[in-house]
């Protein structure tokens, strides 16, 4: 459902991603994996369409369209889902305003009407159960004032609403407890299906431990090194990346 | 960045629903302003003495001051003799009812979404219209007066009231007070009058809906609401005019009066034409509004939303002379293009125990610029006063500009003053959290400014809010790509 060939993409002319290449099947997880600076944010927001990032080279599609050449509206309202790393504060909006808004922006560019207030209130409840978030977080302002986990629920939350066929969880798992780590995975695990494809970008394998990936991938350097199933990410975590460095710059060498 | 710089600056066209102009036979004095022009609209109004002479005094005022100039507004001399000081749609001898309205007329403010017909109004709102410089009808005036209220246009109640216009004409805005209170003294020519009496708490929201209709004519109204002990009364004041090139002078004087424990709680959603995306044309608001808490225990409350008008220069103002008295002050102010907004409050703490708050929102887009201006003064009296205020300003875009100029004075030591101000810009990470999930850019920025300005719409009367709220997406329109 996702392919990724060839991505090359820069910041203020400086080249972040060196040739990726992924392919993602309905209802697979992949982990990417990889140290600070190696370009797996910028891998997210490519996808996700910040403008700031240039691409230079490469395509991606989606479902069969060349998301590229969309919006970053068009790609959300096509099943494409980024819960953030720091997501932002909106003061004054209410969570569950701004995720009706969403909803309803998504349905309108479906051809479907908005969901009334009592269908909302519906689905509502249902997903709150199904990720445990408080009821209370809803009606605040999205993401002001939230705890590092409130706001990484709210993404999961936001996430159940929104029902994405494609989600990238960018660095869900920093700043929380081992609490709200296991809630957060928990929704996450309870969000799969075999329609639905997820990309966990992570430092750690502690989240692995609870999303079981079908596949771990490395990125170095704006390239992918190394893929292997979720022992790799149980490889790294114990001998570190720099047996993958140490490898990767004996392959560059030959 | 600057992609998204380029973006918000990107398109500037916007979409002033109404612009238009109503055919209609005008009565009109001509241009200038002398002392028979003041005799002239007395005359027409059939005024007696008293009033002439008043507006006399104001006149000879006037011609001794000058315009102020501290404003942070720039905008070219304004010729005095070129304006049209009176212009009346024809066929005015004051209707007894609706169905004598001119059906012009009442088509006029259908279009403005003001239905003049009682039996069509759903919610109970008392409507007075103004149209250049008359009243034309009013709404509801039979329910009101059963209990007492009398709600009608200010040029009846010099007739039929005159011991009360008498007593409170200009005691809260004397007509020496500023150069606009002066001249809109000597030349007002139409508004409203509301006076509620003792311990009656009004059934429902008054309001009155101003258009400027003329070419060349400015508008001078003025209002005039009266809460005697225990009463309540909550008023609602709307305003629009024709799309043209000139800028049209309005500048009205309101002032409010409540004795002890009465309140008064007055809204405005001002959207005079703002001008043109180049800056032209676009009324000129100068106007002063204050009212006074003069019992023990009263309270007013002003809230504005201010999105229209090329200039804006109004200090909605409380003077807190009863004790344990409250003023309020919560705005919105939104200007785009070539838009100027200097706006504030004055809340004058005379009495103990006294408190006031201040909530300002200001936007600011295009090459707009946008300044609060307030003072907070407590007295020597003025013991244990109190006064919080908040300006927030919001930019997008980098070509316009946000000003806050708070002054205090104090010259009582337990007066307790607290002051906080913000500015932000709608920020980029902001917009691409909201695009991500699939809400675009200029449905992001209108959530955004709601969001911002939640606290001031959340004052409003219900049905008046949601007004507001579109207005403020609709101003923005074109704000962004």
């Amino acid at each position: 459902m996702l392919s990724i060939k060839n991505i090359h993409a820069s910041v203020e002319g400086k080249e972040i991603l060196r040739g990726i290449n992924l392919d993602l099947q309905p209802g697979e997880v992949h982990a990417i994996m990889g140290p600070n600076g190696s370009g797996k944010s910028t891998l997210a927001s490519v996808l996700a369409g910040r403008e700031e990032y240039e691409v230079t080279q490469g395509s991606v599609d989606f479902l069969g369209k060349n998301i590229l050449e969309l919006s970053p509206e068009d790609r959300a309202r096509e099943g494409l889902f980024l819960a953030f790393q720091y997501p932002v504060e909106i003061p004054g909006v209410s969570t569950t305003n701004f995720i009706k808004t969403a909803l309803n922006e998504k349905r309108k560019y479906h051809g479907l009407p908005p969901l009334d207030a009592v269908s909302f209130m519906k689905l509502m409840k249902e997903k709150m159960n199904l990720v445990e978030i408080d009821k209370s977080l809803l009606t605040r302002s999205i993401n002001e004032g939230f705890s590092g986990g409130e706001k990484k629920k709210n993404e999961i939350f936001q996430m159940a609403m929104l029902e994405p066929r494609l989600t990238i969880l960018d660095e869900t798992d920093s700043g929380l407890d081992i609490d709200a780590l296991r809630i957060v995975a928990n929704g996450v695990n309870k969000l799969r299906n075999e329609n639905r494809a997820i990309i966990v970008i992570t430092h750690y394998q502690r989240l692995l431990d609870y999303l079981q990936p079908d596949f771990v991938h490395v990125l170095l350097n704006g390239k992918i090194v190394k893929s292997g199933t979720k022992e790799l990410a149980l490889e790294l975590e114990e001998k570190g990346y720099d047996f993958i460095k140490d490898q990767f710059s004996l392959s560059e060498a030959v | 960045m600057k992609e998204e710089m380029d973006v918000l600056e990107e398109t500037v066209s916007r979409d002033y629903k109404y612009g238009f102009v109503t055919d209609i036979e005008t009565d009109v004095v001509s241009k200038g302003l002398n002392e028979d022009t003041i005799r002239l609209i007395s005359a027409k109004k059939n005024e007696p003495e008293w009033m002439l002479n008043w507006r006399l005094k104001a006149y000879a005022q006037w011609l001794k001051m000058e315009e102020p100039k501290w404003p942070n507004v720039k905008y070219p001399p304004i010729n005095y003799q070129d304006i049209i000081y009176y212009a009346a749609p024809r066929k005015k001898t004051k209707v007894n009812g609706l169905d004598q309205v001119d059906p012009e007329l009442l088509k006029t403010f259908d279009k403005l979404g003001i239905s003049l017909n009682e039996q069509k109004r759903l919610s109970g709102v008392a409507v007075d219209v103004v149209m250049d410089s008359v009243s034309i009808a009013t709404s509801f005036k039979k329910q009101l007066s059963e209990v007492g209220i009398i709600f009608c246009s200010i040029s009846e109640a010099i007739q039929k009231h005159p011991e009360l216009v008498k007593k409170y004409l200009g005691s809260v805005v004397p007509m020496t007070d500023n150069y606009f209170a002066a001249l809109n003294s000597a030349v007002f020519t139409d508004g409203s009058f509301c006076f509620i009496p003792k311990g009656v708490r009004c059934p429902m929201e008054l309001s009155t809906y101003f258009r400027i209709n003329t070419e060349n004519s400015g508008q001078f109204e003025r209002t005039l609401i009266i809460a005697e002990e225990e009463a309540y009364v909550s008023y609602l004041e709307g305003c629009t005019a024709p799309k043209r090139d000139e800028n049209q002078l309005h500048a009205a004087v309101v002032e409010l009066f409540a004795h002890r424990k009465a309140e008064i709680k007055y809204s405005t959603v001002q959207n005079w034409f703002p001008g043109d995306e180049n800056g032209l044309g676009g009324i000129y608001n100068f106007v002063t509004k204050r009212g006074i808490c003069m019992g023990d225990y009263s309270k007013i409350s002003w809230s504005q939303v201010e999105t229209g008008a090329a200039i804006t220069w109004k200090y909605p103002s409380v003077i807190l002379k009863g004790d344990n008295s409250i003023g309020e002050f919560y705005s919105v102010a939104l200007t785009n293009h070539f838009q100027q907004a200097d706006t504030g409050t004055k809340m004058t703490h005379l009495g103990k125990n006294t408190r006031s708050r201040i909530v300002s929102k200001g936007i600011s887009a295009g090459q707009s610029q946008n300044s609060y201006r307030g003072l907070v003064k407590a007295g020597k009296h003025a013991l244990n006063a109190r006064n919080y205020s908040q300006c927030d300003s919001l930019l997008l875009g980098d070509k316009c500009g946000a000003h806050t100029f708070p002054y205090i004075e104090s010259k009582n030591k337990t007066a307790v003053i607290e002051h906080e101000a913000t500015t932000s810009k709608i920020g980029e990470d902001q917009l691409f959290y909201c695009r991500q999930r699939g809400i675009d850019t200029e449905a992001a920025v209108a959530l955004i400014v709601t969001g911002f300005a939640k606290e001031v719409m959340n004052q409003l009367p219900m049905e008046f809010a949601v007004e507001a709220q579109k207005l403020l997406a609709v101003s923005l329109e074109g704000s962004v790509g």
